[in-house]
């Protein structure tokens, strides 16, 4: 039986279901494993306390979340210097996060389970999210206002919730000024500097020209004087209260609430207070701005930066690209030398991206960004305005990695629209140009989008030409801001892909950072993934239609 | 009618304006369909603009000559100029400096060099950088003195250049060997130690240490102390040098030998060994040190060059070996005069030829003709685009040098290059350093090495799961089923590698190196498991096997593969317990000295894999799906099972479809930049095992091409790197897609 199974072929079959099986679980496991740990990031957990006795030292109290746990061999940790008992097998190691990283060094710290005693979680233990130092565990114990304590014990949890609102409103008022007034002003003091510098190096700089800029300067700098007053008030109010709180080891430590970003006693949290706290943690992630050399935060400037960059891109690659697709296909002669052009734009689709970054970098930046900066801003100079990596420099390179696949698409598209229609717009009497813009474009317009779209989601997973030609890990501004001319091209951005890899791989404290990075990764993916499947639905509705047509 | 008579009228015009419109039409989608291509294809020539100056020779042009500046003054024993090639300075035998306008001879201004009332009877220049010269005198005394040009901008900004001369051990001199002619002398000077070599008449080498002893309290500069050695009798001496970190002394004779002297102890100096540097008939006439003051040059009278460097040795000192003979300069080489920031040098022969050489990349730049007359002396400009010669006539030439690249040669990028303080030649990518006069190692292989090696392994993982899921897909797969799995595998080609680069890099490679033994009892499971599942499919009852109709094996075998991997899994931590002390890694280097990192070729082998799977998968099962139906129902029907059909018709028939969906494959694989980045540990060596990194070709780009300097020869190498890729994957793509559109015809005509 098994030799005639065997000679039928059925094995064979069978391992090369195995590989397409195989196939379907990375895709699926690696879609799952970042789902879960990006959108877990978010959750509260809960916070534990426990008694941590290392034999022949006195025993420590410990506070944290639990973020991780493995099985090590005794042997492995007796060689680490734990005593363990003769006879233990594995034993459970955990991974404690502490926070309080200002107070206690370090963030995380292994810690192993036959140590551990008594266990629990009380409910009077906060979580504090602090703007700086990461998180912050421990037991609330009294609120002081401009050093006179107003609130002890149990009172100061819903005294603190109260003033913790108004902390907050201040904080935000201060963000507005400093970075909003503040930020337009400095913007306007830099313009004049080059608009003087302009005028000296056409050698027309009047005395009146002169005193005119110093009169905007001046009027510039009282306003400037009045915001940094207003500012100093606001610092003071919000420097008002002051939480008192104890960590792990028993020392109290002072934590202004102008520090804080959320407090929350996660222990007591039902399932709807959780989702409270999730929520706002997701919003935080999306629309704020990274705290903590990015390992904290939100990504906003780095979903705004990739989404300029891909709608720059899309502008500038939907035009040519159809265009050198309506070339190739409707006007240029069908001969060997179109087949060349074809065979080399379609193999241009797979020329790595790297190389366009370094055609970028020396052709976009240095060459022509040079020329234009030495024709159009030699007051700036030295200092570049568009010889330097920016979010245009980066839209163009991607824009020519990407035109190959819209041309591509847009031809399939156009040699799908059957002659018979072609040939009936111009037995009626149409120009050839009328026929391709009533007719034939609008008929394939889905095969354009279709390329459009695979080319957006092309633009935004990449990164390689990315480094070189325009993204920063933490651009001072978005390049969209109500400073006149309102969209700076010249700016460098921020963008998702970089993002990932700098905080996973270059930022200093990877530990703290991972959930962070899968949360974006998450993001990145479920675009991309969203881009693609429209792009999926398009083509195969696209095909449906001329199947329709072509009975 | 009289109403309907203008409407032609309009019409016509109406008519002539549709057909201006259509021209325009015409006209725009003509210049931008070409101009787009011809943009696109720009992307290649750009590249090769910027690579060629690489290869270009270098170019000399006379700037003129004039007659030794104030030749009263004495024989010239050395020239010299200064950074901006403004001023030069002549030192002579009656020991004057005389500085000069470079650009036509005329005397700036002549300082005399010593009080000393003797003779002079010996002279040396110490290092280029420091303009620092060495006099010896007939009654044993030395002085160190130094050029200096002091920069300072006048009342309209234009650049004042100030010469001096200045005495760094003193203005006095040093008496080093009472009563006795110093005959040959060698300076090297640094911060707060100078060392002095001074060989006399009686051919004695006197080694003094001078140090600057400084208290940390006292405000005062210090003063200068000196220590003695003396080595007897060492030979009939040519020159003496002393090395950069002032260790090491040679001694070269007059015979062609050159002593290996350790002076590294003060007061105590040892002759560690000699070396035949000259042999035969060809007499010693040049030796100097190349920049960084570790090579020798050594040039003869027949006009060979060469180079030599201390080599550690199995046992005893560092030899001097002879690294690299240089093309033969002509005449007899007269002087050799190295570059201050390169490795690069001057040769003067006395035929009256300059010639340009560069070390590293072993190559004869240029030869020129500079003068009638032998040229006795050569003086180069620190920044190596000038240089000076001075011919037997007392004529001295002037001429500029173009000379950007000279580092890059066939063999420094594709060879192995012998660099300095290494043991062997060696293959090196190491493109900068923090000290100056650094070696740049711009040999390409160990890149390429590392991009085929990556390549290599991804390949290995990428070419069974994609091909045989492929024909499974195109072929045995039910159509609904076929409908969910191609848009899943199309997500799989979208993902960002980004994505799967920090996936491997922070998951997979630590997962990977706690489940070492795991990971590869799961490949080695796999297919027997599967076939195992396939075999206990066939024992389940017909009646339940007929819910699931053929062609859905593959979402059978989901749940039987998690299984199996859970259980590969399971199996590894107590097999590697039993056999690997319970950390395989650490066994590996241990017990075979494997080295092991965690982010090796492994990890960059699965991830750059799934990474073009889809692409491979993609392209193959398009050839092996639109295999004509009649080949396969013809074979069916002749009695073949579906196996042997697949195997004998429609794999042999698509197979050209396949390798082109294999080469674009490799070709993404080639090209692949962040995964490489953040999943290899990125140092370029180069070692096959598959437990260690590597650098491929993009990653270095990406590393490094943000902080290269604009135009520099590492700036430009990295174009050459980038043009390797695009080349290297313009051609596999080629490729790849004539192979396709040929099948394409064949299939329309079957």
């Amino acid at each position: 039986m098994i030799r005639k199974w065997v000679k039928s072929g059925d094995p064979w079959i069978w391992l090369t279901a195995s590989a397409v099986a195989l196939s379907l679980i990375i895709v699926g496991g690696l879609l799952l494993l970042i789902a879960i740990r990006g959108m877990s990031h978010f959750w509260p957990s809960e916070v534990v306390q426990y008694t941590y006795t290392v034999p022949g030292q006195t025993a420590e109290r410990a506070f944290g979340e639990i973020v991780d746990s493995e099985l090590t061999s005794a042997e492995q940790l007796r060689a680490l210097g734990f005593e363990i008992a003769a006879g233990a097998g594995d034993v459970e190691r955990i991974l404690l996060k502490t926070g309080n990283r200002d107070a206690l060094g370090t963030d995380f710290r292994w810690q192993i389970q036959p140590y551990i005693s008594e266990l629990r979680y009380p409910s009077e233990l906060l979580t504090i999210e602090r703007r700086e130092w990461g998180n912050f565990y421990g037991l609330p114990r009294s609120l002081r206002e401009n050093g006179q304590t107003v609130a002890e014990g149990d009172a100061v949890w819903s005294e603190l919730r109260q003033r913790l609102e108004r902390a907050q409103d201040l904080y935000r008022q201060i963000r507005a000024i400093e970075k909003g007034e503040i930020g337009a002003i400095n913007y306007q003091i830099e313009d004049l500097r080059l608009q003087q510098r302009k005028l000296e190096l056409r050698q027309a700089l009047t005395d009146a020209a002169k005193a005119q800029l110093d009169g905007e300067r001046g009027e510039l700098d009282a306003e400037f004087g009045k915001l940094q007053q207003r500012l100093q008030d606001l610092y003071k109010d919000i420097g008002r209260d002051v939480l008192v709180a104890e960590i792990m080891d028993g020392r109290q430590v002072e934590i202004p609430l102008a520090k804080i970003v959320r407090v929350y006693r996660a222990n007591q949290l039902g399932v709807l207070g959780k989702t409270g706290v999730y929520l706002s943690r997701l919003r935080e992630f999306i629309f704020d701005e990274p705290r903590e050399a990015n390992t904290e935060g939100g990504i906003f400037p780095a979903i705004f930066g990739t989404v300029m960059m891909v709608l720059i891109m899309s502008v500038l690659v939907t035009p040519f690209g159809v265009i050198a697709a309506v070339y190739l296909r409707e006007y240029a002669r069908q001969n060997l030398l179109t087949r060349i052009i074809r065979i080399a734009v379609n193999n241009l689709a797979g020329v790595p991206s790297i190389v366009y970054g370094v055609f970028g970098l020396g052709f976009f930046v240095y060459f022509l960004g040079g020329s234009i900066d030495q024709l159009f801003f030699p007051e700036a100079l030295p200092a570049p305005t568009f010889g330097t990596p920016g979010i245009l420099w980066s839209s163009l390179t991607l824009a020519i990695l990407t035109v190959p696949m819209v041309i591509v698409a847009t031809e399939e598209g156009l040699a799908r629209i059957p002659r018979a229609i072609r040939e009936g717009s111009l037995a009626l009497g149409a120009t050839k140009a009328e026929t391709l813009w009533r007719t034939i474009l609008p008929m394939a317009t889905p095969a354009m989008m279709t390329g459009v779209i695979l080319a957006i989601a092309r633009a935004a997973g990449e990164v390689a030409p990315l480094m070189l030609v325009g993204v920063v890990k933490l651009a001072p501004s978005l390049p969209l801001d109500s400073n006149f001319p309102f969209l700076h091209l010249d700016r460098k951005f921020m963008h998702l892909g970089f993002h990932i890899y700098d905080v996973g791989f270059q930022s200093p404290n990877v530990e703290a950072a991972r959930p962070l990075v899968y949360a974006t990764a998450f993001l990145l993916v479920l675009v991309i993934v969203l881009l693609n499947l429209a792009a999926i639905y398009i083509r195969n509705h696209l095909r449906e239609k001329y199947r329709a047509l072509e009975h | 009618m009289p109403g309907a008579a203008p409407r032609p009228r309009i019409s016509a015009r109406l008519q002539s304006w549709r057909h201006l419109k259509d021209r325009l039409a015409t006209v725009l989608m003509e210049v931008g369909g070409v101009g787009v291509i011809v943009a696109i294809l720009l992307i290649f020539f750009y590249l090769l603009l910027v690579v060629a100056p690489l290869f270009s020779s270098p170019a000399v042009n006379a700037q003129g000559s004039y007659a030794t500046p104030d030749a009263a003054a004495g024989r010239t024993l050395h020239l010299a100029m200064e950074e901006q090639n403004i001023l030069g300075v002549r030192i002579t035998d009656q020991a004057q400096a005389v500085f000069f306008r470079v650009a036509d001879g005329e005397v700036v201004r002549s300082v005399p060099l010593t009080t000393a009332k003797a003779p002079l009877t010996a002279f040396a220049a110490g290092e280029l950088g420091r303009n620092e010269f060495i006099l010896g005198y007939a009654d044993g005394s030395v002085t160190v003195a130094r050029a200096a040009f002091a920069t300072r901008y006048g009342a309209e900004q234009q650049k004042i250049i100030e010469p001096a001369i200045e005495f760094p051990l003193g203005e006095k001199p040093i008496v080093i060997a009472k009563g006795k002619a110093i005959e040959h002398v060698a300076v090297r000077g640094g911060d707060d130690a100078t060392t002095l070599l001074a060989v006399t008449h009686e051919q004695d080498l006197h080694v003094v240490k001078m140090e600057k002893e400084t208290s940390l309290l006292a405000e005062d500069e210090g003063e200068w102390q000196a220590k003695d050695t003396v080595v007897e009798a060492v030979g009939e001496v040519f020159s003496v040098l002393i090395n950069t970190d002032q260790r090491a002394a040679y001694v070269a004779l007059r015979s062609g030998e050159v002593i290996n002297i350790d002076i590294s102890r003060s007061g105590q100096a040892q002759v560690l060994n000699r070396a035949q540097v000259v042999k035969g008939e060809e007499q010693l006439t040049a030796i100097r040190f190349l920049a960084g003051g570790i090579s020798l040059l050594v040039g003869t009278s027949n006009g060979n060059l060469s180079q030599w460097f201390p080599v550690r040795q199995e046992t005893g000192p560092a030899q001097l070996t002879l690294i690299r003979s240089f093309d033969a300069a002509g005449g007899a080489i007269a002087s050799i005069v190295p570059e201050q920031r390169r490795k690069g040098f001057f040769v003067a022969d006395d035929r009256g030829q300059v010639a340009i050489y560069h070390s590293t990349a072993n190559r004869q730049l240029l030869r020129e003709p500079v003068s009638g007359s032998a040229i006795g002396l050569l003086a180069a400009s620190p920044r190596a685009n000038r240089f000076l010669a001075q011919d037997a006539q007392g004529k001295c030439h002037l001429w500029q040098v173009e000379n950007e690249h000279p580092e890059i040669s066939w063999s420094v990028l594709w060879g192995k290059v012998w660099y300095e303080s290494y043991n062997e030649p060696q293959f090196t990518w190491q493109s900068s350093s923090a000290s100056n006069d650094f070696e740049p190692k711009f040999s390409l292989v160990p890149l390429v090495f590392g991009t085929l090696k990556a390549s290599f392994y991804a390949m290995l993982f990428a070419i069974p799961m994609a091909i045989f899921g492929a024909i499974y897909t195109a072929y045995f797969m039910s159509p609904r089923m076929r409908g969910l799995v191609k848009p899943a595998i199309e997500i799989m080609a979208a993902l960002p590698t980004v994505i799967l680069g920090f996936l491997a890099g922070l998951w997979l490679a630590p997962a990977i190196e706690r489940n070492l033994l795991g990971t590869f009892l799961f490949l080695l499971i796999l297919p027997p498991g599967t076939l195992l599942v396939a075999f206990a499919w066939q024992l389940v009852p017909a009646t339940l096997r007929s819910h699931f109709s053929d062609g859905w094996q593959g979402a059978l075998l989901v749940i039987p593969l998690l299984l199996i991997a859970w259980l590969a899994f399971s199996l590894g931590i107590p097999l590697e317990h039993q056999f690997f002390d319970g950390n395989a890694p650490h066994w590996l280097a241990q017990e075979l000295g494997w080295k092991f990192d965690q982010r090796n070729s492994l990890v960059v082998g699965i991830a750059m894999g799934v990474a073009v799977i889809p692409t491979i998968f993609s392209i193959s099962e398009d050839a092996i799906f639109s295999v004509p139906k009649h080949l396969t129902l013809g074979s069916l029907a002749l009695g073949a099972t579906p196996w042997q059909t697949m195997v004998r018709v429609v794999i042999l028939t698509a197979s050209p479809g396949i390798f082109s969906a294999v080469m674009i494959g490799l070709g993404r694989a080639v090209g692949e930049t962040m995964i490489v980045l953040m999943a290899t540990g990125n140092t370029p060596v180069m070692d096959p095992s598959i437990f260690q990194g590597l650098r491929t070709l993009s990653a270095n780009i990406a590393v490094e091409m943000p902080e290269s300097e604009v135009g520099s020869t590492h700036y430009r190498v990295l174009f050459l790197a980038a043009l390797v890729l695009f080349v290297l994957t313009f051609m596999f793509n080629t490729l790849a897609e004539v192979i396709r559109q040929r099948l394409r015809v064949k299939y329309s005509s079957l």
